[in-house]
This record gives C-alpha cells, structure tokens and sequence, in this order.
C-alpha cells in the first residue's frame, strides 16, 4: 500500500485526539429500490453545503429492485473527488453483502451496520456500531409498507452524529430533496432525529473521521453531467429530440424534457420542440437525419450498442452531409456488457462509426460543466460542418453527482452554417449543393420547403457529383471524398483545443480525457508529493485531434496515455494521426473494471513503468 | 376564358404540368413504377401543390429511385434501405409546412423496413406513403418478396411458399387514417387516390400493385399485368372534388359515400359493392381478409377517417416550423439559467 493511504488508515486503537477531518470516503451498501438514492443524496448535499469538496459515486445493478447497491460519498479538503479505492467508513444495510463489504475493507475503517446482520465478530481490526434500524423506524413511521424507505433515512441522522455533519444542513437539505411534499419531509426528519438520539444515548465515538465547515463551495452547484447536458442542448437551441430509452443516457432525455416542457412552451401555448420516443435506435438516428436535413437542431442520446445500430445511417449522414448530434453515454460494452457500469470504451467504434471511408467529430466532456458547453458547441460545429457530431460521455459522468462551478449564458449567437435562403437564391440564379464555391471544403445546401424553383437538389447515400446528381465517375468519388476529407481537416482546429497543465521541469507527460480527469488531478498531486514526479498534462477534448497535441508528445521523452478501455482506443487514434517518432514515446496506462477510475490505480501503473 | 387554344395549359398557381416533371426515367420501359410517377405528376399538377413544398422521400430499390423522375423543382431524399419513414418523420418535425411523399417498395416496406413502416403507420404522421408493389427485388435481379402471394412463380420456377404480408391490413389496423390498394395501370382510380391522398390530413398509404416486367410480369405471377387485370375487384367509382373547385354535382347517398376532407375537398365513393363503408375499421379488415380467400385482389379506398389527430397534434407543435424559429424562440433568457443554477446551489 501506498504512503498517503497509511496515514489516512489509522488502526482500531488510534487515539481519539488524532481526528481525520474532512477526508474520508463513506460507502453504504443497500439493496436497489429501497429509497437510499435520497438518503445518500441528503448526505452528500448536507456536506456540499458545509463547504467541503464532495462528490457521490452511485454503483448500481442492471435491476429495478432487489439486487445489491452501492453509494460511495467522498469527502475532501484537498478537491479530490475522484473515486477513491478505499472506503474508510462502511454503512452496511443489504445482508446479501455485509459479509464481502466488511471483509473488503482495510484495517482501522469504521462500520455503521444493521443489528442483526451481527457484523462485529468477523474482525477486530475495525470499529463497529451496531444500531438496531427497525426498532428505531417503527415508532416514527407507523406506516409499515413505508418503513422499507424511512430505514435508510435513520443512518443519516447517525452518521450526523458520528461525522459531526451540521444538522441544520441536514434539514436544508431534506427540505430541497422533498421539495414540496411536507409530510415526506416530516416523516424523514423524524427518522434522522430517531438516528441521530440513538448515537447521541448509545454510541460512543471511536473512529478518527469527521467533518468540519471549511468554505470551499462557495457559489457551486451539484448537478450529474446528464441533466447539465440537458440544459446544455436546451440552451443550444435544440428543436428536435428523437430517442429509445437505454441505460445510461435515459436521464439524459428525460431531464432534456423535463427542461423543454419548463423553457421552451412559446407564449402561444405551443412547444417550440419536438421529442419522440423512437422505436428503436435506427429510427432514432434516422429522424435526426431527417430533421436535421430540414433545419432542424435535432438529436438523440444512447449508449454503446444503440451506436452500433446507428452504424450505417451514420455513414449517409457523413457522405450526404447533414447536422446532427448524438450523445454516447458510454457504458461498459462488448455487446450488452456491464450496462450500469462507466467506460470510455466506444472512442474507436465512434470515430469510424460506418462502412467505407467514414470519420466523424467527436466531443470529449470531462466535466458537467463541459457538458454544458459542449451541447451548445456540438450543434454550432455540426450546422457549421454539415455533419454528425458525437458527445462522448460516459456513465460516471453523466449519471453521478458532481459539484461544478455554474455555468455560464452562451455568448455566440446561435449559427446555422452555410444555408442559402430564398433570397440568395434570387441573388445567385443556381446553386450547386456540393459545390466548394468559397475553398473551405464546405458546401452550401438549401432546406427543404425553401420557395425558390432553384432550390431543391436530391440527397442521397449514393455517389453523386457537385451538382448532388447521381455518379458513378471515378473522378466525382475521388473528388467529393477529397474535399470531405479536407472538410474534417478544417474541422481539427474548429474543434474545442485540449487543456494544457504544466509544471516546471516535467519531462514526463500524461494525455487524458472526459471523467478520467478528476483522477488523474489526483494522481499527478501523488506522483509529485509521493514520488517527485512532475508530469505535464494535457486533457484532449475533441477528435479529430488539434494539432497542439502532436507538440505535447514532441516536448515530452514519455507520454502516459490514461484511458478507461482495455485497448487503448484513445493511443490508437494518435497512433493514427501521430508520426513514427511521436508514436515510440507513448506508453498506455488502460484500465477497465466497471469502476470509475481512481488515483492510486493511474500512479502505481505510471510508478511501475517508470521503474522507480 | 379569354385563353387562346396555343397557350400552355396552367393550373391555379400558374405552373404548367411540365413545372412537374422530373429527370428522365432509368426504370425499364414498361416498368409500372413509371406509371406511378406520371399519376404523381398529372396529380400534382392538377391539385396545384407548389412543387417547392413537397419534399419526396424514398428508401433503397427502384421504386425507391423514381422520386427522381418527377417533381425536380422539390427536394428529395433517398435514405437507407428501409428506414425512409423515420426520415421522414424527423424531417416533417423539423418543417410541418412540407407535403411529405414517400415512395417505397415492397422490399423496402415489409423486410427490412416493416419496423419503421409499422410505427409509422401508429403514429398517423401526415405523409403520403407510396408502395410500388411489384412482389420482387428488382435491383438483386428478381428474389421474391414479403408480399408475394402462396403459389406465385419466379421466371427460375422457384414457388413462394410464404403467406404475403398486407400492408393495407396492417397500415388499417395499426393507425393510418387513409389507406388504399390500387394498381399501375389504373389511371383513373390510382389519379383520384392520390388527389384525395394530397387532401387529407395524416398518414396516407397505398399500396399500389406496379408490374416488374423483367422478373414477375409472366404466367403464374400474382403482380403482371394479366393477373391485376383478371383479378381486380374495385370497391367503388372513385371521384376526387378538390376543395378550389366548387362543383356541386348531385349524388345519391344510397348508392354513394361522399367523405368530406380536412381542407374541405370531397372524396366521392360509388359503391361497386353495395355494403362496403370505408370508415368502418374492424369491416374493412374483414373484407381484406375476406378478398384473400377468395383470390381477389380488392382495389380502392379500403379505410378513411379524417379526423384523428396527427403526431403533430400530439406534440402541439408551434404553427411555425421548428426549423425556421429565430434563436429567441429556441435560446431561453440568461434569467432562466440563473433560476436553474440557483436551484442547484
């Protein structure tokens, strides 16, 4: 074990005046469909609001009800919200896995059980408290069928005591969590304050973990990376959404409609939107195609396999040129795969997504607030480009919690690329749709409906010339395929550039992306503190690639390539547009379980390749 | 009128037929598919639909290339085999002012596109939706298809052994508020049917039987010529009133169905037989039914009904089309995302 997690496992006999404030990552274990989503949710914005850095990781079955959760809520002064490899403090309610989650656990962490699961004789080298939840919940909730979901509210009023968590936050944020049902409110307050007596008259406090009010949080907010994508698309200007519900990117859709049916009702009464819930995902793409052929902003969220289905509609919107957006929230494949689980494992299949010569622009979030933006970007560069656009997030992103800096009102008005109107039409006589009149590799098209009898032209997956007509002459393949080529060239600085952190002196450097990032901030901390390692990092945000990230390797003897996939699919796209002597400098740190990435994993692998 | 007999002939927009035609055919000559597109054409012309506003829409097969050869002056679309319908449906979201024409085959209907056919026929989307049903897959060189009835020979001799899907059956049972069966080489029926089709107001589909005369227009074929001839049992007389024509001509009701559609245009039905009511579901499905087992081929409107609502309806989508919203209309007040990230605080 690594220094830095010594230090923060202290052994069943530390001495209470050697408290570890503000640093600590709690687990609780319950089974899905309990109603723990909100107790832990309470939890984590409780802490949120005492300004501490916070974030909660929610580890789930492919189930609706019954199978075994997992919520893991970090805590830390230092920023660190990454998933962190060690719990220190178990709250362990699901007996199916009491046993395993306490086994699991390093020596000195704490754990916060249910009675008769009778945990405390499995190991000595842990602190237990037992606390006897279902004689605590039946007096406050007399209600016996709701008793199931108030249980889990009792282990927030303990850990308040046990933590020191501020009480009245807790109550702030019970009373945001039920908004505007006062009686769950009261129900659920009961429960803490039954929680919270119990540890005040039983429990005697003997692990070293608390918290204390620092001032971290000011002006943050909490928001999965799904609902700031959501928001984003709102602000982007979204008109049509076309989607087939599929795990992790559901709540995507969802929270995109909730959002339309708050915002964007016109004063007519009328929605200046269209969602429709396609029969699947070809249809879900095809309508993308087919709106954003007639103008509209339209999009459609998935994950892996419903990229796959999207295959070869993804190809005629790259060959016949139409906008269009598509979210991939990725989750862990091949095929069904681990469909609750995080990865960023789609990077090669989306990049060449299609038969034949076919690449596309792909956005790489790391954050809910680069959700945010880049929902907003995505539609600017798929009207500017006349393409699709691919999002690329993943589970861990776009279905936890993360604290964020508020986003900001989008100062580019919105664009809608090179659209001739009737006017234009009049002005100019003809227009050809593929025609590269002004060198940039980018046509003009017409919509349809545009009342000009030189508008119209046909547009179709098959060869075709500048004039949109059917061709099958070698020299108007070549030609249409050189210059979309050359269009995505132009797209490589159009894209968002990569973010650049350097130290002094580093001659190591480490290239990431998307949710990666938060891990990896901690990692270069340990490389540095632990090691007196100085890495350079550059977090890559678009594909293609800019052409700063060929500089990046040129600078640096090694360049650690971090990536959640086991194949390196992100070393594989600069092997492709990297040269020889570039290429020999990369080193693959990839890694995929189903878990989030975590620090520690990224340091050990970069320590051993390092030799040190 | 004051026209003398060498001025070209116009329709009410002042556009002559030819302001309707498209590029020169590719299809074999006597393709029926050609035939179709001349009544696409005259029925344009005649119901004065400005070219511009339609927007044609077609998957993969011949029939799928024939949006070429008419209407030039509108924009067209030819998709992935199979999945013009969601094309289609994205495309009138994004501009519900489009009179949407998809052309399809029965390839690209009832095999690799009966999903997205079915779901559209649920959704009453308004469209008119073209089958040129020739039984066969013409461009792989005449395999059959899912609409190839029992017993009916390939040119090899190879016997389709599978029962037929129906598409009108299904487009009836599923949610399509128009729904016909007509044949190539019924000029004036198949006429009438697509005026009436650019009339109403939701999902139009016809199946229109159009001979391939290379691979299935011989002896022991359900889709040539000779057979439809034969065979063809029309359900009414039909007459199209449009509603820029206010014609008042007297019928009987006792022998005539008269619908009135959405735009005020009236579809005259004389029966041919005597019993059959167009807007009666479960009977028209039973008569289809009906018409199989006895091995005939029943042409005409099989269903109407005008007044359910369309998925534009449902969606209550603004009257101006999505795609030509300013950004004021479709970007929210930086006010409303100060409300949102105070709620997330």
């Amino acid at each position: 074990m690594a220094t830095t997690d010594l230090q923060l496992h202290a052994s069943a006999d530390r001495p209470e005046s050697l408290p570890i404030v503000n640093n600590m990552s709690i687990q609780v274990a319950t089974v899905n469909g309990s109603g723990s989503q909100s107790s832990n949710t309470v939890l984590l914005r409780s802490i949120f609001q005492m300004g501490i850095p916070v974030s909660g990781k929610n580890l789930f079955p492919s189930n609706i009800a019954g199978l075994p959760t997992w919520y893991t809520i970090r805590a830390n002064k230092d920023g660190y919200v990454a998933r962190k490899k060690e719990i220190d403090f178990l709250v362990a309610m699901n007996p199916e896995t009491a046993r395993n989650d306490v086994m699991s656990l390093a020596s000195g962490a704490a754990v916060l059980y249910d009675q008769p699961l009778n945990l405390s004789s499995l190991r000595e080298d842990l602190i237990f408290y037992a606390v006897p939840f279902d004689s605590l919940v039946a007096p406050v909730c007399p209600e016996a069928k709701l008793r199931k979901l108030v249980k889990n509210m009792i282990y927030v009023g303990v850990l308040a005591k046990l933590l020191d968590i501020d009480r009245v936050e807790i109550e702030k944020a019970i009373h945001k969590q039920f908004a505007r049902k006062v009686k769950a409110a009261n129900l659920n307050l009961a429960a803490i304050a039954a929680g919270f007596d119990y540890a005040v008259a039983n429990l005697a406090k003997r692990d070293p973990y608390r918290v204390e009010r620092m001032n971290k949080n000011q002006g943050k907010i909490i928001i999965d990376g799904n609902s700031a994508s959501a928001l984003g698309c709102v602000f982007g200007g979204c008109t049509v959404l076309s989607w087939y519900p599929i795990t992790p990117s559901s709540s995507l859709a969802e929270s995109l409609i909730e959002y339309l049916r708050r915002f964007r009702i016109g004063s007519d009464g009328k929605a200046t939107f269209a969602v429709v819930q396609a029969e699947d995902e070809l249809a879900a793409i095809g309508m993308v195609i087919g709106a954003g052929w007639a103008g509209a902003r339209a999009m459609t969220t998935t994950s892996g396999p419903g990229i796959s289905l999207m295959s070869e509609f993804a190809g005629l919107a790259y060959y016949a040129e139409i906008p269009g957006v598509v979210w991939d929230i990725q989750r862990v494949g091949p095929s069904t795969g681990l469909p609750t689980r995080t990865s960023q494992a789609d990077l090669l299949s989306t990049a060449f997504l299609s038969h034949g010569d076919t690449k596309h622009i792909m956005l790489l979030p790391g954050s809910p607030r680069e959700c945010f933006e880049m929902a907003i970007e995505a539609f600017q560069l798929a009207e500017q480009f006349q393409t699709l656009v691919f999002v690329m997030s993943d589970l861990d992103l776009g279905m936890n919690n993360w604290m964020s800096e508020p986003f900001t009102y989008p100062e580019q008005p919105i664009r809608r690329g090179k659209v001739l109107r009737r006017e234009d039409l009049e002005r100019m006589g003809a227009f050809a749709r593929y025609q590269d009149v002004d060198g940039d590799a980018i046509a003009y098209r017409t919509l349809p409906g545009t009342a000009h009898p030189a508008a119209a032209y046909f547009t179709r997956g098959s060869g075709h010339n500048a004039q949109a007509q059917y061709s099958e002459r070698p020299e108007d393949y070549e030609a249409n395929m050189e210059r979309l080529h050359r269009k995505f060239e132009r797209a490589r600085s159009a894209v968002p550039g990569p973010e650049i952190l350097t130290e002094s002196n580093a001659n190591i450097g480490i290239i990431a992306f998307g949710s990666s990032h938060w891990a990896l901030a901690e990692s270069r901390d340990q490389l540095r503190n632990e090691y007196g390692l100085a890495t350079d990092y550059l977090r890559i945000r678009a594909f293609p690639l800019n052409h700063e990230v060929a500089d990046f390797v040129r600078s640096h003897e090694r360049v650690y390539v971090v990536e959640q996939n086991r194949d390196a699919q992100m070393l594989s796209l600069l092997k492709i547009e990297l040269d020889g002597e570039l290429i020999a400098r990369l080193r693959s740190v990839a890694r995929l379980n189903g878990l989030p990435l975590d620090a520690r994993s990224i340091t050990d692998d970069i320590i051993a390749m390092e030799g040190k | 009128m004051a026209t003398t007999p060498t001025a070209p002939k116009t329709n009410r927009l002042g556009l002559s037929v030819l302001d309707y035609r498209g590029g020169k055919t590719t299809l074999c000559a006597g393709c029926g598919h050609n035939a179709i597109s001349e009544r696409i054409i005259d029925a344009m012309y005649e119901m004065g639909v400005q070219p511009e506003r339609v927007a044609k829409l077609s998957g993969i097969g011949c029939s799928s290339k024939s949006p070429a050869y008419f209407l030039s002056r509108a924009h067209a679309f030819n998709a992935v085999h199979g999945r013009m319908p969601s094309v289609a449906t994205g495309a009138l979201l994004a501009n519900r002012a489009l009179m949407a024409l998809g052309v399809s085959g029965d390839g690209d209907t009832a095999s690799i596109g009966i999903g997205q056919f079915i779901h559209l026929m649920r959704r009453n989307l308004p469209i008119i939706y073209v089958i040129e049903d020739n039984g066969v897959y013409g461009l792989t060189k005449g395999q059959f298809s899912a609409t190839a009835d029992v017993g009916s020979k390939l040119k090899t001799g190879v016997i389709n052994e599978l029962p037929p899907i129906d598409t009108c059956e299904l487009a009836i049972s599923l949610g399509a508020t128009l729904v016909g069966r007509s044949f190539s080489g019924d000029k004036r029926q198949l006429h009438a049917m697509l005026k009436a089709a650019m009339a109403h107001r939701g999902t139009v589909m016809l199946d229109v039987i159009s001979p391939c005369v290379t691979f299935n227009d011989h002896e022991g074929s359900t889709k040539s010529y000779k057979y439809m001839k034969d065979h063809d049992e029309p359900l009414q007389e039909i007459n199209f009133i449009p509603a820029f024509e206010d014609i008042a001509i007297e019928y009987d009701p006792g022998t005539t169905v008269e619908v009135t559609m959405h735009d005020g245009s009236r579809l005259r039905l004389r029966k041919i037989e005597e019993d059959y009511d167009p807007t009666n579901k479960v009977r028209a499905i039973t008569r289809l039914n009906e018409a199989k087992e006895g091995g005939e081929m029943l042409t005409g409107v099989l269903y109407v009904n005008t007044q359910a609502p369309t998925l534009l309806d449902i969606l209550n989508l603004t009257e101006t089309p999505l795609a030509n919203l300013p950004e004021e209309a479709v970007r929210p007040d930086p006010s409303i995302l100060e409300q949102v990230m105070k709620e997330l605080q």
